[in-house]
Parts: C-alpha cells; sequence; structure tokens
C-alpha cells in the first residue's frame, strides 16, 4: 500500500513537473463551442492570432457541460498552464472557488468581474458599440423605425438595446426604436423561427433596419431581414459576409484582443478590472467590402466622430447595468 | 388593433401553429394507439437537421424533406423497437430520443460543415418558398376578403397547407376507416384487438411510423421553410407545446387544430406585444408564454370538462398465454 502510494506520488509529481516546464497558456471555451460563428470563435481567433505571431503553442478545451468548469480550471492549473483565459460570463463561480487555491497561477475571465488577486477581468463596454451601430441604423432607415431583437432578457441584452436607442435618438430624435426580446430562459439563444416571426411583426410596424443581439436567434432575424429586403446588424463578431449587401454592419465586441492580450503579457501580466471600450478598439462597427455600399462616407464621418466623442469620454452612453434602468427605452 | 395588425397576428399564428399542428397529429396517431410520445421534440430536430443538409448539400429541397422524413422514422422506429417490441418505458425512451437527437444534430452538423453545429445557409431551390393562392393577386384590393385571402390565407409554403389537411385525413383515417377503428381500439382494450385476430405490433408500429412522418414533415418546415438552415436546437420546446395541445384537445384530430392554433395565436400576440395592456391592465409577456401550459394543467385538473387519455395508453402489450 505504501509502495503504491509513493509510486502514485511520484508519477503525479513527474506529471506536475512536466506540466510546469511547458507552461503554455490555456484557453477554455463555454458551451456554445468554438466554432459558435461569433463570441467562442472570436476567443479562438485571437489565441491563434497568438500562436501564430509567436510560434508557441497553447492548450485549450470546449467545455461539454457546466460540471466541467472547476475541473477543467483545476486541471490547466495543476498541469502548470499559465496564464488560463476563460470565455463566458457562466465562469464566475468557478473561478471564484478555484483562484484562491493557486495563487502562482493568472487567470482571465472574459465578459464577467472575479474579485480575486490574480485575477483579470474583461468586460465590455457594449453600450458604446451598440450606440455607434445605431447611429448608423438611424441613418440608413428610410421609415426613422428601427428594431431590436434581444436574445433572453438579462440585464446585458439590456444593455444592447439601450446604447442601441441613445445611438438611434442620437440621429434623430423622432425616430422609434422597437425593442423586443426573444424570450425569458435559454432557449431563447436558440430559436430562430421566433427570431423570424419577430423581425416581420416589426417590419409590419415599420422598422426597416433590425439590430439582433441574440445568438443563435439572429440567425434567423438576419435570414428573415434579407428575405424581405431590409436591412439587419450583426453582432459580437463580423456577421456582414451572412447575407452580402443585406447587413448594414456588425457591432464587434473584439474578444479576440482580449484574448491576445492576454496571452502576451503572459504569467507576469496585471490582474485586476479591465474594461474594453470604444477608446482602446475593444468594441466597434464592422466595415467590409460586404457592407462598404451601404455605408456612405457621410455616415462613417459621423459614426467615427462619435466614436472619438466616446473615447475622449466627451460622450458618455448610458450603461443599463450600472443602475437597471434605460432613459429612453422602456422594456 | 386595426384589422391590418389583426391580419398580420394571424398570418404570423398560421406560421407558428403549422409545427405545432403537424406535431400534435403525429403524437396524436401514437397515443391513440397506446404508444405514449414524448420524443416529438426529438424526432423534429433530428428532421430539421437532415432536412436542412442534405437541402444544402443537394440544392433539392424535396431530397431535404424525403431525409428529414427518413431521419424521423428512423427514431420513430427505434422508440417502437424500444417500446413494443422490447415493451420498454415508453417515456424514457422518449426521453433517450430527445437527448439522442439534441446530440447528434451538433456532432454531425459540425462533422459535416464545421460551422459551430450549424448548416449553411440554404439557397434557391434549398428552400421552400411562399405559394401564392390564384387569384391572390386579382382579390387583394377587395375590401375585407381582399386581405383576408391574399394575406392570411395566400403566401405560405405548400407544407402549410398539407399540415391543415392533415387534419381532415386525420380525423377520416381514424373514424372512418377500418385501420383507423382498430388503432383506436389497439389503444383503448388491445386484447380485444388481439382476440379478433389483428397484430397488436403491427398497428402499433404503424402508428409510430405515421407519427414519424410527420414529425420529420414538421421538422423540415421549421428548418426549410420557416427558416434557411438548422441551428442547434432549434425546435425550442414545440414537441412539448404539441404534447400540451394534444391534452388540450384530448386526443381529437378536429379540437388539435383548434388547440394548436390557439397555442400559436398566443404566442404570435407575445411576439408583436411584449406587454399586452387590455384596458389599463397591463399582461407582461411571461404570462402570455406561460398560458398554453397553464391552460393544459387546467384541462388536465378537470375544472373544463375532463382529459381522458387512450386507456392502455403508456402500457406495453403483453399476449396472453
Amino acid at each position: 500500500m505504501t509502495f503504491m502510494k509513493s509510486l502514485l506520488g511520484a508519477a503525479a509529481a513527474s506529471a506536475l513537473m512536466a506540466g510546469a516546464a511547458a507552461a503554455e497558456p490555456a484557453m477554455i471555451y463555454d458551451l456554445g463551442g468554438k466554432f459558435d460563428k461569433s463570441f467562442n470563435e472570436a476567443a479562438f481567433g485571437g489565441a491563434e492570432r497568438w500562436a501564430k505571431e509567436t510560434g508557441e503553442s497553447f492548450r485549450e478545451i470546449e467545455l461539454q457541460s457546466e460540471a466541467q468548469r472547476e475541473q477543467a480550471l483545476r486541471r490547466f492549473a495543476e498541469a502548470g498552464s499559465n496564464p488560463i483565459v476563460m470565455a463566458g460570463f457562466a465562469f464566475a463561480d468557478a473561478l471564484g472557488q478555484v483562484a484562491a487555491d493557486y495563487p502562482d497561477t493568472k487567470f482571465v475571465i472574459i465578459d464577467m468581474v472575479v474579485d480575486a488577486p490574480n485575477v483579470r477581468s474583461v468586460v465590455f463596454n457594449e453600450n458604446e458599440g451598440s450606440y455607434l451601430v445605431g447611429m448608423l441604423a438611424a441613418m440608413a432607415s428610410k421609415t426613422d423605425t428601427v428594431g431590436f431583437v434581444g436574445g433572453m432578457d438579462i440585464p446585458l441584452i439590456r444593455k444592447f438595446a439601450c446604447g442601441y436607442a441613445e445611438g438611434v435618438l442620437a440621429v434623430k430624435p423622432e425616430a422609434k426604436v422597437i425593442a423586443n426580446m426573444t424570450g425569458t430562459t435559454p432557449a431563447a439563444w436558440n430559436d430562430p423561427v421566433k427570431g423570424s416571426e419577430l423581425t416581420k411583426a416589426q417590419i409590419s410596424q415599420g422598422a426597416d433596419v433590425v439590430y439582433a443581439a441574440a445568438g443563435g436567434t439572429g440567425v434567423g432575424v438576419l435570414q428573415t431581414a434579407a428575405d424581405e429586403n431590409i436591412l439587419s446588424i450583426g453582432v459580437d463578431s463580423n456577421q456582414n459576409y451572412l447575407h452580402p449587401g443585406k447587413v448594414l454592419t456588425s457591432m464587434l465586441k473584439r474578444v479576440d484582443n482580449a484574448v491576445y492580450d492576454a496571452f502576451k503579457d503572459g504569467p507576469e501580466m496585471e490582474t485586476g478590472f479591465q474594461v474594453m471600450g470604444v477608446a482602446n478598439g475593444g468594441v466597434g462597427y464592422a466595415l467590409d467590402d460586404y457592407n462598404a455600399p451601404l455605408v456612405s462616407d457621410e455616415m462613417k464621418a459621423a459614426v467615427d466622430a462619435a466614436a472619438a466623442k466616446i473615447a475622449s469620454g466627451e460622450l458618455k452612453v448610458h450603461d443599463y447595468m450600472a443602475d437597471d434602468s434605460c432613459p429612453v427605452l422602456s422594456f | 388593433m386595426d384589422f391590418l395588425t389583426l391580419i398580420q397576428i394571424f398570418d404570423s399564428t398560421i406560421r407558428l401553429s403549422t409545427p405545432l399542428l403537424l406535431a400534435c397529429l403525429a403524437g396524436l396517431f401514437s397515443e391513440r394507439a397506446g404508444v405514449y410520445d414524448i420524443g416529438l421534440e426529438g424526432k423534429m430536430l433530428m428532421a430539421a437537421f437532415f432536412s436542412a443538409a442534405v437541402a444544402a448539400v443537394t440544392g433539392s429541397v424535396w431530397l431535404g424533406l424525403l431525409a428529414g422524413i427518413a431521419a424521423s422514422m428512423v427514431l420513430a422506429g427505434l422508440h417502437g423497437v424500444a417500446a413494443i417490441t422490447f415493451r420498454g418505458n415508453q417515456l424514457i425512451s422518449g426521453v433517450a430520443i430527445n437527448f439522442l437527437a439534441a446530440g447528434l444534430t451538433v456532432l454531425i452538423a459540425q462533422d459535416w460543415f464545421q460551422q459551430g453545429g450549424r448548416t449553411p445557409s440554404l439557397m434557391g431551390g434549398g428552400r421552400f418558398t411562399p405559394l401564392s393562392l390564384p387569384l391572390a393577386e386579382t382579390l387583394a384590393p377587395v375590401p375585407v376578403i381582399g386581405p383576408i385571402y391574399a394575406e392570411l390565407l395566400s403566401g405560405h409554403s405548400i407544407l402549410v397547407y398539407l399540415a391543415f389537411l392533415a387534419v381532415p385525413a386525420s380525423w377520416w383515417v381514424l373514424n372512418r376507416t377500418r385501420f383507423g377503428l382498430r388503432l383506436r381500439a389497439v389503444g383503448e382494450n388491445p386484447a380485444a384487438v388481439d382476440t379478433a385476430g389483428v397484430s397488436v405490433v403491427g398497428l402499433r408500429f404503424a402508428a409510430v411510423a405515421i407519427c414519424g412522418l410527420l414529425c420529420g414533415i414538421a421538422g423540415a418546415y421549421l428548418a426549410t421553410a420557416l427558416q434557411a438552415g438548422f441551428v442547434k436546437d432549434m425546435t425550442a420546446g414545440r414537441g412539448f407545446i404539441a404534447l400540451a395541445a394534444l391534452i388540450f384537445a384530448k386526443w381529437r384530430p378536429w379540437h388539435a387544430m383548434w388547440a394548436c392554433l390557439l397555442f400559436g395565436f398566443l404566442q404570435a400576440v407575445a411576439l408583436r406585444y411584449q406587454n399586452l395592456d387590455i384596458g389599463g391592465l397591463v399582461i407582461p409577456v411571461q404570462v402570455m408564454d406561460a398560458l398554453p401550459y397553464i391552460l393544459t394543467v387546467v384541462i388536465l385538473a378537470g375544472f373544463v370538462g375532463k382529459a381522458i387519455p387512450p386507456r392502455a395508453g403508456g402500457e406495453p402489450y403483453v399476449k396472453e398465454r
């Protein structure tokens, strides 16, 4: 028995040392999966960019169930990975429990704040990015009515909606913003049929630009907008290519930059609270060949001017999550 | 709420009711034959994926429809083997099918298309296009009747008309044919059917196959007519709402149609008005979403009539020796 124990101990020690010697950074994707065309794929893109530039490698895992969160964190930490980056607010609880056990490992959580000395919490000012695309929507709209389709009705999505509405009203104070949420359960992230119906309902109320911040539901929104010959706005990743000439722009959330920065800073990184906004290129709007004919020079100039004002702090976009209310939109 | 808004809401009702109706009729055949089926959701999901995948690869929506039906019928056959041949618990088999479909669709989609569990967007011939009924254009300017005909009745995909035609067809099959009589008998008293020399197992398999066929059409409608491709978990609980509608309709075809239209109407209203304001009383959208289930519980509790399921439902048939 004792022999067995020491044997196992030796094996464990050597495994630990082998891991520590590598000290590769690690990336943990959330349940949506690495190739979700959106949030997780952006994280993967950032990690890949780092790997290509440095020629080094990183470890990664795609979670299959809720139960794996803590397990994956501990496995990577014990194998000596440093830093460990996780994409998604859902990691907060698991990280809160794990972080203190590995004081020498640096953790990075995206979209959520975890207060621990060895954790960097990266949050995005989605309201600022939404403000910019809201301006574009208002300028592109001929009916002065624009729509918003949210996924699950949570404060984060209301933050998108509120910033969007402010942007619209900044350009056209008399414009109408129709904001709808798909549902109140996680099924609302993957219900393109409801997304379609919401879009059709908004079109019949006069909307001619619709902004989808709804995960998989957004696929239905963008599709219906293209079918009905109106414009739509994508979210998180650049979704302009999905329906060329029909997607006005996409609200970009540069998760890839957050991951890239974390990997580049390595184990010596600064921890604490990091806000990714318009000022540091964390959020923005997408402009490429697919939507170039839709965005005129005046539109671009107006939006870029607003972006500069936001970056300098001259223009403040309301953050719904700060006080759980929106001055321009009632839910 | 003006007339045109009402038309738009009813139009949306028809689109949202169609998958419910097909799944509800599917469950009706299966349960009238004594095989409970809570795997409607899984079968629809599987059919949605395979119809979209095959339509995306071949560019033909009709091949997609066939593939969707085939996939759904394979799952139905699995349910049949587990529940009829091996006399397993029908509820557990149904749950297993739901899980199987949820996992398998994403897995295969990722393997085939590498788009995060989606299929590519369907183009052109890969989708069911809206069907214009004859004279829709001509009649459109006529007041009242015009919009009803041109907006509400015309302009749906062929599967919608098929679904609503399936209602009288189901009624006729169940109530006016020898096969239907036997099928209902097998759900009430299989021993009597067996005594008469008719195969209980054969009839139940036939019912389960019809269930697979209808679920297949429902799934294909979601992925290739309402949408242009498959997204993971895109059925979003419609199989369960269909089950609720089935109980609400007390296992009868015409009532099933009205129940599905009612549930579809509630969804359409919830989507149109986030918070419904009726004479100063504000009804939050969550109430509308929950209403189908609340109504079903009310029916089950026996407040409005009584829902009596087929007597032999859920029980595997064991031949007397």
